[in-house]
């Protein structure tokens, strides 16, 4: 009875094994949607299952929870999965006999489609009426007169306007951008060269070694890391262009030693930071590209920004980060909101930046109303149509420097 | 059978829990019995107030185990967790080696100073201390408080209820204990420590849970005034607010309202005690005003459509 006392109950597989059988092909199934579900975990559920979770179908969807999913999101995913994976009437009386057949979901009866999408091709990988994806087609323009190769005049070329060729050179420039951020003290210590607090276990390990001799004393000190980036790109139609080189940049940051979140929103939010993981900028990306689908839509700021405070910002923005907001600020309609999202959004950062490429314009002026409710809320204004606004947005973010109050707008000039 | 045995049912788990006053829902219920009948850390996910903590202290008192706590908090590292050496003992004892020369080699000493009797132990290793009578409950509290490279320490234990001292060597549990982590989810938790936990995500409670767990955390609540509280909040829930009052926030609520001698809800007290149940002045801007009117209105009709 008290078997907290034993050591802990080896997996004994079921007489047939089709039970074993079928949660392993269930967690194939899950795997298959995204859900990383470990071997382990398959080998915990099996365990679980000897000791509960076979009198009801509810009991055995529980015990399957417990130990498939690892966070919230899936909880969803897993529901539907399990709802289809288990359809089957007299499942509950059969598992008790282990003698569950091979679930068949491609015959007559087929459920109806599932609306997650990863879950449906990995339920029916070959679903014949789903649309090939459409590869990603960028526009190449052939303009002789703009071959020139020279560093300086790429540096300043507008994103929105280069070719192809100059394109691939911005980005090949991009990626050997050095970013070094500026490193902020945290709460936890490491050993020091310098006097500063003594690390009285090393002190005394050293005494101990020559028998209690006057020590040598040794130090620890505060241990400092980057201030964390969180990456909020518009990917609307009039920013798609920029947005990419954007998201080349955001990889960039994230390949150096802080750590980077990024989201892109268009007519709604996708987190895309495990998409840019990736090493390589060019696969990085286009994974983005691929996950998002309302890439170069229609934009709403609000909404995009409610819903990143609302769901993200107590999860990824600390008190330490810096936030990289890119878009153009061109929303319509309620600006009142807008205004209330971006001063929420600037209170639970430590520094917020707008990179707006209407800052090309030289004789820009914050008219629109969107950008007058959004200006007052930000630290920082800044240029993002070329590599040289880039560079010097990188250079601002290596200062260290203390959040100061945000540029009221500028009076509109008369015309 | 002792009434601290372990329950041997779901079944029993839910009851034996309730006998407690804590009302769980079957999942929860499901996943203690596992955590409990597997020997597997608990990890409880869930917006502040639902009774994560909770759980853990009412299971020590229903196993009659001693509850060991770890809040979590930034900047805690091992010596604050697991164990530290008492360095000014260690200083008295070479300075006592000089003083009385007793003779003791150099590497006596050194092996002396590192023993178990230096040894301050904190909420980790207590709770793996082989010494124990019994094996207690250790509830790591909101350990997303914690910055990450403090997950790396639970990692051992977590896995195999050891911690390795490097000057002493490794302290394993002869019982494991029933460890219950939570986390009000402000970062993501990283994928090792989850790894090793069976996963709940406890939700805010529905109509029916909220009134049973109201009515045994708050003795002598009029059951219409109770009614009322639980379907307001309810309703509150389905706003969009910044925060969402959880289930503490309605208990608070409910003695606030019991001390003013309120019978039944009315705008007016709602207005007056709304920083009982929400904490962002945001959300209460906006239920001010005709809003909370609107609420209790509809509070009123749902209970005028289905009589209790």
């Amino acid at each position: 009875m008290d078997s907290i006392n034993g050591p802990v109950m080896p997996f004994r597989a079921p007489r047939s094994g089709r039970l074993a059988e079928n949660v392993m092909h269930f967690a194939r199934v899950l795997r298959t949607a995204g859900m990383p579900v470990g071997a382990d975990r398959v080998h915990t559920a099996l365990a679980a299952l000897q000791v509960a979770g076979l009198a009801s179908r509810r009991d055995f969807h529980a015990v399957l929870a417990a130990c498939l999913i690892d966070r919230v999101e899936h909880r969803e995913l897993f529901d539907q999965a399990f709802v289809l994976f288990w359809k089957d009437p007299d499942l509950m009386g059969r598992m008790r006999a282990l003698m569950l057949p091979k679930v068949q979901l491609k015959d007559a009866a087929r459920p109806d489609v599932p609306e997650n999408r990863r879950l449906g091709e990995a339920l029916f990988p070959h679903q014949p009426n789903r649309p090939d994806e459409q590869p990603e087609q960028e526009q190449i323009e052939v303009n002789a007169e703009l071959t020139w190769n020279d560093r300086e005049l790429l540096r300043q070329a507008d994103f929105d306007t280069m070719t192809a060729d100059e394109w691939r050179q911005a980005k090949r420039l991009l990626a050997q951008l050095q970013v070094v951020l500026p490193p902020l003290p945290t709460r936890r210590q490491a050993r020091a060269k310098r006097p500063g607090t003594v690390d009285a276990r090393a002190t005394l390990a050293a005494m101990a070694r020559q028998g209690g001799e006057v020590p040598q004393l040794h130090w620890r000190a505060p241990r400092s890391q980057p201030a964390p980036l969180v990456v909020l790109a518009d990917i609307s139609g009039s920013m798609s262009r920029y947005s990419r080189m954007l998201l080349h940049f955001a990889h960039v940051l994230g390949q150096a030693q802080a750590k980077v979140d990024s989201f892109v929103f268009g007519t709604r939010l996708t987190r895309t930071t495990r998409l840019l993981a990736s090493r390589d900028p060019d696969l990085a990306v286009s994974q983005v590209v691929r996950a998002v689908q309302d890439w170069s839509g229609g934009t709403r700021i609000t909404t995009s920004l409610h819903e990143f405070n609302q769901r993200w910002a107590r999860r990824v923005v600390s008190s330490r980060s810096t936030v990289l907001l890119i878009t153009d600020g061109l929303e319509h309609g309620d600006t009142r909101a807008l205004s209330f999202e971006m001063a929420r959004l600037h209170k639970s950062c430590r520094r917020l930046v707008w990179l707006n490429p209407l800052l090309r314009f030289d004789r820009f002026e914050p008219r629109a109303a969107g950008i007058q409710a959004m200006l007052p809320h930000v630290d920082r204004f800044v240029p993002a149509h070329n590599l040289q606004s880039l560079s010097d947005l990188v250079a601002a973010l290596t200062q260290p420097d203390t959040p100061r109050p945000a540029p009221r707008p500028r009076p509109a000039a008369g015309a | 059978m002792s009434d601290t045995a372990l329950p041997t049912s779901i079944d029993d788990t839910l009851a034996r829990l309730a006998q407690h006053d804590y009302v769980a829902d079957r999942p929860l219920a499901t996943c203690l019995y596992l955590a409990l009948k597997l020997q597997r850390p608990l990890f409880l996910e869930g917006e502040p107030g639902t009774g994560k903590t909770e759980i853990a202290r009412t299971l020590a008192t229903m196993l009659g185990r001693p509850l060991i706590r770890l809040q979590c908090y930034e900047g805690l590292d091992l010596s604050g967790a697991a164990y530290e050496w008492n360095y000014a003992r260690q200083m008295m004892e070479i300075r006592l080696a000089e003083a009385t020369h007793d003779g003791r080699s150099k590497d006596a000493l050194g092996a002396d100073l590192f023993s178990e009797r230096f040894l301050t132990k904190r909420a980790l290793l207590q709770a793996i201390d082989p010494a124990n009578p019994v094996a207690p409950v250790l509830l790591i509290d909101e350990l997303d408080r914690a910055d990450e490279p403090f997950e790396a320490f639970l990692l051992e234990v977590l896995a195999d209820y050891q911690i390795t001292i490097p000057e002493l060597g490794t302290v394993r549990a002869t019982q494991p204990p029933i460890v219950i982590l939570t986390s009000n989810r402000t970062r993501e938790i990283h994928d090792a420590v989850k790894r090793r936990c069976l996963y709940h995500w406890v939700d805010f409670p529905d109509v029916s849970r909220e009134l049973a767990i109201l009515q045994r955390r708050v003795p002598g609540i009029a059951d219409t005034l109770a009614r009322q509280i639980v379907a307001f909040v309810q309703q509150l829930r389905s706003i969009e607010l910044y925060k969402l009052p959880g289930i503490a926030e309605t208990i608070d609520w409910t003695r606030a309202l019991m001390e003013l001698d309120a019978l039944v809800l009315d705008p007016e007290l709602i207005q007056h005690t709304l920083g009982v149940l929400l904490k962002y002045q945001d959300d209460i801007a906006r239920m001010q005003g005709s809003e909370a009117a609107r609420l209790l209105e509809q509070v009123r009709q749902q209970a005028a459509e289905r009589p209790a």
